[in-house]
């Protein structure tokens, strides 16, 4: 399933996905992000059936994404996100 | 003329109990505890079927409106909650919840309990409560396939319309039905942002608009608003509308008409679905043996 | 060269006289609910304490999210541009310059020549512009000039959890029933509001000097926790910064108009 984290306002959309299928609960992605949005859970709060570790977006930073992952995102050098990129199962995308 | 008591945000505070079920006999109680920003709910569920329940208003503080919203529920009750085999909370305060075994999100919940009360046929639930708007898809057993959850943006919550209410000074139970007494349906409020909306609304009143025509562009601009989100995750027959603003027809026939379908009438109290849903996972957890020992 | 920079904004409607590179004068009115006639009024008052008339004007340069309005203009200049050409106006070495206003905010990354190299606009939510302030102010029922002195007296950072502004209304109602000190809440709307501003800012490079213009430029408050949360050691604001988009519009117009 893609948890989808994060919201849209009046001035766009701001979404990061996980994949719940792929992600295995590595924690690679919470060490590559500078700005701590990730985290690593034990049960899925989505899934109460669910046996397996889970990386989910901080509640705390749920409601700022796009602030706090603008530092990633320079306007004028476009490069792969960190957290992206250290996520081998691929789980990781964003909607901006 | 008696001015009628129809304010959405003051609703009675309600519990019941089932005239049909006997708590005795079951296997297992398990309880669902919903604390919301607006409003919080307990059920109390009999092998997986409506025992009790209390729906009251959101106190204070998260564990006092959980332990209230509980004992609401057991109020004319003789169940004690030593005889609980599960507790598990969910919403907004999902992780003040004392009395809880452990905590599952609203998404989960209301995914599961939209399953249990509207039937599975569900595939596509909202919920558009004071702070958010959810839109969960999920399959026949009522777990959850995709979801989106907006809580940053007042736009299209409850408290969206709250405020709109408040700046038109129309109580927000009659927003609904003043939204269709003009002639014609004028163009939505451009704004997302509530901010700007409500300075876009003031334009338009010293325009010449009448109050209801504002009301109307409003719950238009609001019901576009929903619809945004639900468009992300894709709307898929049957679909239901959980939560309070289910109640005001202004926004949701004016969604019913941009998504093209008819949500399910509920049985059900509306505003109960994620306790619900919290209740029916924890009789889940009871029969694959994860309950509390006794 | 005599010419005039039109600034339709939100809120107010700003006019810029600039003849031969130096600024001659300048008028604001409230935008209210006619925008054409607020462009006449505020054109119409700088043209009076410039002592000019309309037909002395080589060019009127018109910018804001009303500029349809200034229907005698005849260059347009777009906000980032006129933001750009202000900063490098005031000041030579601008290396990013901000545009705070009521409900936009909008910074740019500049070349030494002035000229915009990237740029990044925060839009239609008010949480990244200077209405989020104003709802703020609202809130704690104290007038949106001493919002921003009184932050500066506080040195307490309460964290504030909402962005949006009508949940943070709700956030800093509570903050008054907590019994928290205006000083301090204020402090902690304006660090909030300033996070966002740097956080688009860092999108775009941070290049000393930075320059800040718009209304919210006049709030020291949030100047303050916008440099802190920069950590730079100065902003470099001009005078009446509210009136930066207008010059910028005056000098565009006197440099592309034919």
């Amino acid at each position: 399933m893609p948890a989808t984290y994060g919201y849209s306002n009046g001035s766009g959309s701001y979404f990061i996905a996980i994949d719940t299928e792929k992600c295995n609960g590595c924690g690679d992605c919470v060490a590559a992000c500078p700005a701590n949005v990730f985290e690593v859970v034990d049960e899925d709060p989505n899934d109460p059936f669910r046996e397996d570790p889970l990386v989910i977006v901080r509640q705390d930073k749920n409601n700022k994404v796009k602030y706090e992952c603008n530092p990633c995102k320079p306007l004028s050098d476009e490069r792969p996100l960190p957290c992206v990129q250290a996520c081998k199962a691929g789980a990781i995308s964003h909607s901006w | 003329m008696a001015a009628e008591k129809r304010e959405f945000w003051r609703w009675e505070e309600t519990n019941w109990v089932s005239p049909d079920v006997t708590w005795q006999e079951a296997e297992f109680i398990t309880v669902g505890v919903d604390v919301g920003s607006v409003s919080s709910q307990a059920v109390i569920m009999a092998d997986g079927q409506f025992y009790a329940y209390g729906n009251m208003r959101t106190g204070s503080d998260s564990p006092t409106s959980a332990q209230d919203a509980l004992n609401f529920a057991l109020e004319k009750t003789d169940l004690r909650p030593d005889r609980f085999n599960f507790c598990i909370g969910t919403g907004y305060g999902r992780v003040n919840v004392p009395m809880a075994d452990r905590s599952v999100t609203e998404i989960a919940c209301h995914a599961k309990g939209a399953n249990f009360m509207y039937g599975p046929t569900v595939r596509t639930v909202l919920d558009v409560g004071g702070q958010d708007i959810k839109a969960i898809r999920c399959d026949d057993k009522g777990k959850v396939t995709n979801f989106l959850m907006n809580d940053k943006c007042a736009a299209g919550t409850g408290r969206g319309m709250e405020v709109f209410a408040d700046l038109l000074g129309v109580p927000i139970g009659e927003v609904g039905d003043r939204s269709f007494m003009i002639n014609g349906e004028p163009k939505p409020v451009s704004s997302t942002c509530v901010v700007y909306a409500k300075s876009e609304a003031t334009g338009l009143l010293r325009q010449g608009w009448a109050t209801n025509e504002v009301l109307a562009a409003y719950c238009a601009a609001m019901a576009e608003r929903i619809y945004s989100i639900l468009e992300r995750v894709g709307v898929e027959p049957d679909f239901a509308v959980t939560g309070g603003m289910a109640k005001n027809r202004g926004v949701i026939d004016r969604l019913k008409k941009l998504i093209g379908i008819e949500p399910l009438k509920p049985q059900w109290d509306t505003q109960l679905a994620g306790a619900a849903g919290a209740a029916l996972f924890g009789l889940a957890l009871c029969r694959k043996g994860k309950g509390r020992k006794g | 060269m005599i010419t005039a920079g039109v600034d339709c904004g939100a809120k107010n409607t700003k006019t810029v006289i600039i003849k031969d590179g130096k600024i001659v004068a300048k008028a604001g009115v409230p935008t209210g609910f006619d925008r054409k006639e607020a462009v006449e009024a505020s054109l119409g008052k700088a043209l009076e304490a410039a002592g000019s008339t309309r037909n002395q004007l080589d060019h009127i340069g018109s910018t804001g999210s009303g500029s349809k309005s200034v229907e005698e203009a005849d260059v347009r200049v777009n906000e980032i541009k006129a933001m750009a050409a202000a900063a490098h106006y005031f000041f030579p070495n601008a290396g990013t310059v901000t545009d705070v206003g009521a409900e936009e905010a909008r910074a740019a990354k500049m070349s030494e020549t002035g000229g915009v190299e990237d740029f990044a606009i925060n839009e239609k939510c008010a949480a990244g512009a200077g209405a989020f302030i104003e709802a703020m102010a609202r809130a704690l029922e104290t007038p949106l000039q001493e919002l921003g002195p009184m932050a500066l007296t506080s040195d307490k950072a309460i964290p504030m959890n909402a962005q949006c502004a009508i949940f943070a209304e709700s956030e800093v109602v509570g903050l008054i029933h907590a019994n928290a000190a205006k000083p301090d809440i204020s402090n902690a709307i304006h660090t909030a509001m300033a996070g966002r501003i740097v956080s688009m800012v860092r999108r775009i490079g941070v290049n000393p000097d930075i320059v800040m213009i718009g209304g919210v430029a006049n709030n020291p408050g949030f100047v303050e926790a916008f440099r802190k949360e920069l950590a730079v050691d100065r902003i470099y604001i001009p005078e009446d910064p509210e009136f930066g988009a207008a010059v910028g519009a005056a000098v565009v117009a006197a440099q592309d108009g034919k």
